[in-house]
């Protein structure tokens, strides 16, 4: 588990990257809900937690290739690849990120 | 219409062939495209691809053939919209009763070079093999033009660690874009990364040893060594096989607000499209965006048989040079003003609002992604 910040710092409709060892994460506040995807888009070298929110899908701020949330799978080029997207818990205010599968790829 | 042929199987052919599918057309499709190679993406070959960081394989844009039939390798040499006729190179006819055009463009290439090795231009994949094969350790590099081609080649060449100058005509780079006070800023860029940059000179001549090219002069008298020279000096629009076709060219495929032309079995897209705009001119985008977008209400207005949906370009258009990104979204060229918003240009991270008439109608942004995305959401649209 990392950790990702105070709820209460990130309202809805925003975003932040949380720099971890093994590479970065991007959280979002999607309406009320929270997700967890790897940060960096999988065509080219850009941070997602940069990008335009809408709903449950972030477009990449630098060519425009949409990313589900849910899923981290890109709905339109020029990404082809998914991200990896992460189980996100809240506990006392406070927003987790649950990266374990990383670990069991790893 | 049961067979659409798609020629030109680039970013704009592809997305056309893409939205074909998506929109739900289910008949035949046909795409002729003059390189061998699958479409794939062509911005990394000035940044990535030519520095040696980004494979081949990974600029392929699509990892389906949507149930088409790609001829590759196959130029259209002429077409017959009227009897839907298209004639490839290799004799074979194509009948097809809906036309998309995508056919790009060809780099300008520098009169009086013809002969000497050594003189790139930079479009396809092969010319960027061929680029970065010349590129040698201790090679010294002219770059003919400072536009946004010519900025990234040197930017990269740059960073493989050779000796670059860049020659423009112009006295400030991409001043027709950018207005003076930015256009000047891509000139520090130059400078701060160690390229001479020679403004406001033309070339004279090229010299050569019989077979390469050896060196630049230019008008002022001044020579310039020079193992390998790029041309950046933009691109005229691939419509030579249409000549005799009936089909109104100038400077491009002319077309109506929606991309279609004066046959309604006819549309254009990308870099070769010179659609009307609302003031009754006629534009040409030369962007990966515009080459994206356009598919989407080209293909909804040729299976529609009538012009429904009008194009509105969104004008973005990025650029990475000398680890600084650049992104630049919808109308710069009519501003009256510009005004920096964020940041300062001094630090090379900023946000510039170009206004027509206290509106804002363009944003420049340097290294802040977050914002640009936020305020060309907010651009009036002109």
């Amino acid at each position: 588990m990392i950790t990702a910040g105070a709820v209460d710092d990130l309202p809805v409709g925003e975003s932040v990257r949380v720099s971890t060892p093994d590479g970065a994460i991007a959280v979002f506040n999607a309406d009320g809900e929270f997700y967890a995807i790897d940060d960096t888009c999988s065509h080219q070298d850009a941070s997602l937690s940069e990008g335009w929110l809408e709903g449950c899908f972030v477009e990449c701020p630098l060519h425009a290739a949409s990313f589900d949330l849910r899923t981290g799978v890109p709905t339109c080029l020029p990404a082809k690849k998914a991200v990896r997207t992460y189980p996100v818990v809240v506990q006392d205010g406070v927003i987790h990120v649950d990266t374990r599968s990383r670990e069991a790829v790893a | 219409m049961r067979t659409i042929a798609v020629v030109g199987a680039s970013l704009a052919g592809l997305r056309s062939v893409q939205e074909l599918r998506t929109q739900g057309f289910d008949g035949r499709v046909v795409v002729i495209g003059e390189e061998v190679h699958a479409p794939y993406d062509r911005p990394p070959l000035s940044k990535a691809f030519l520095a040696g960081t980004l494979p081949a394989e990974e600029l392929t844009l699509a990892d389906e053939d949507f149930g088409a039939e790609w001829r590759l390798g196959v130029r259209a040499d002429r077409v017959d919209p009227h009897a839907g006729e298209i004639h490839l190179s290799t004799g074979e006819v194509v009948r097809a009763d809906g036309l998309v055009i995508a056919t790009g463009g060809r780099p300008r290439t520098l009169p009086g070079t013809e002969a000497l090795a050594g003189v790139h231009t930079l479009r396809t994949l092969d010319d960027a093999v061929a680029l970065r094969a010349d590129l040698q350790p201790g090679s010294r590099v002219v770059v003919v033009g400072a536009g946004w081609i010519g900025a990234e080649v040197a930017s990269t060449c740059r960073s493989l660690g050779l000796d670059v100058t860049v020659v423009e005509a112009a006295p400030v780079p991409m001043a027709r874009a950018l207005g003076p006070v930015l256009g000047s800023l891509c000139a520090d860029l130059h400078a701060d990364h160690g390229v001479d940059l020679r403004l406001g000179v033309g070339v004279e001549s090229y010299l050569g040893n019989g077979t390469r090219v050896t060196g630049v002069v230019l008008r002022d008298g001044s020579r310039l060594p020079a193992d390998v020279v790029v041309a950046g000096i933009g691109m005229e629009p691939a419509t030579d096989w249409l000549h005799g076709s009936g089909l109104a060219l100038d400077h491009g495929v002319l077309c109506d607000h929606g991309c279609v032309t004066g046959i309604p079995s006819v549309v254009a897209v990308g870099d070769v499209a010179r659609y009307r705009t609302p003031d009754g001119t006629h534009v040409r985008h030369e962007h990966w965006t515009n080459a994206s977008e356009q598919p989407v209400v080209a293909v909804r207005n040729l299976l529609a048989g009538t012009t429904l949906d009008t194009f509105r370009p969104s004008g973005y258009v990025w650029s990475d040079q000398y680890g600084v990104r650049l992104q630049l979204a919808g109308e710069t060229t009519g501003a009256d003003e510009v005004a920096v918003i964020d940041g300062s240009p001094d630090d090379r991270k900023f946000v510039a609002e170009f206004r027509r008439a206290g509106l804002p109608v363009g944003v420049l942004a340097m290294n802040n992604p977050k914002l640009f995305g936020r305020m060309r959401r907010q651009l009036a649209v002109v």
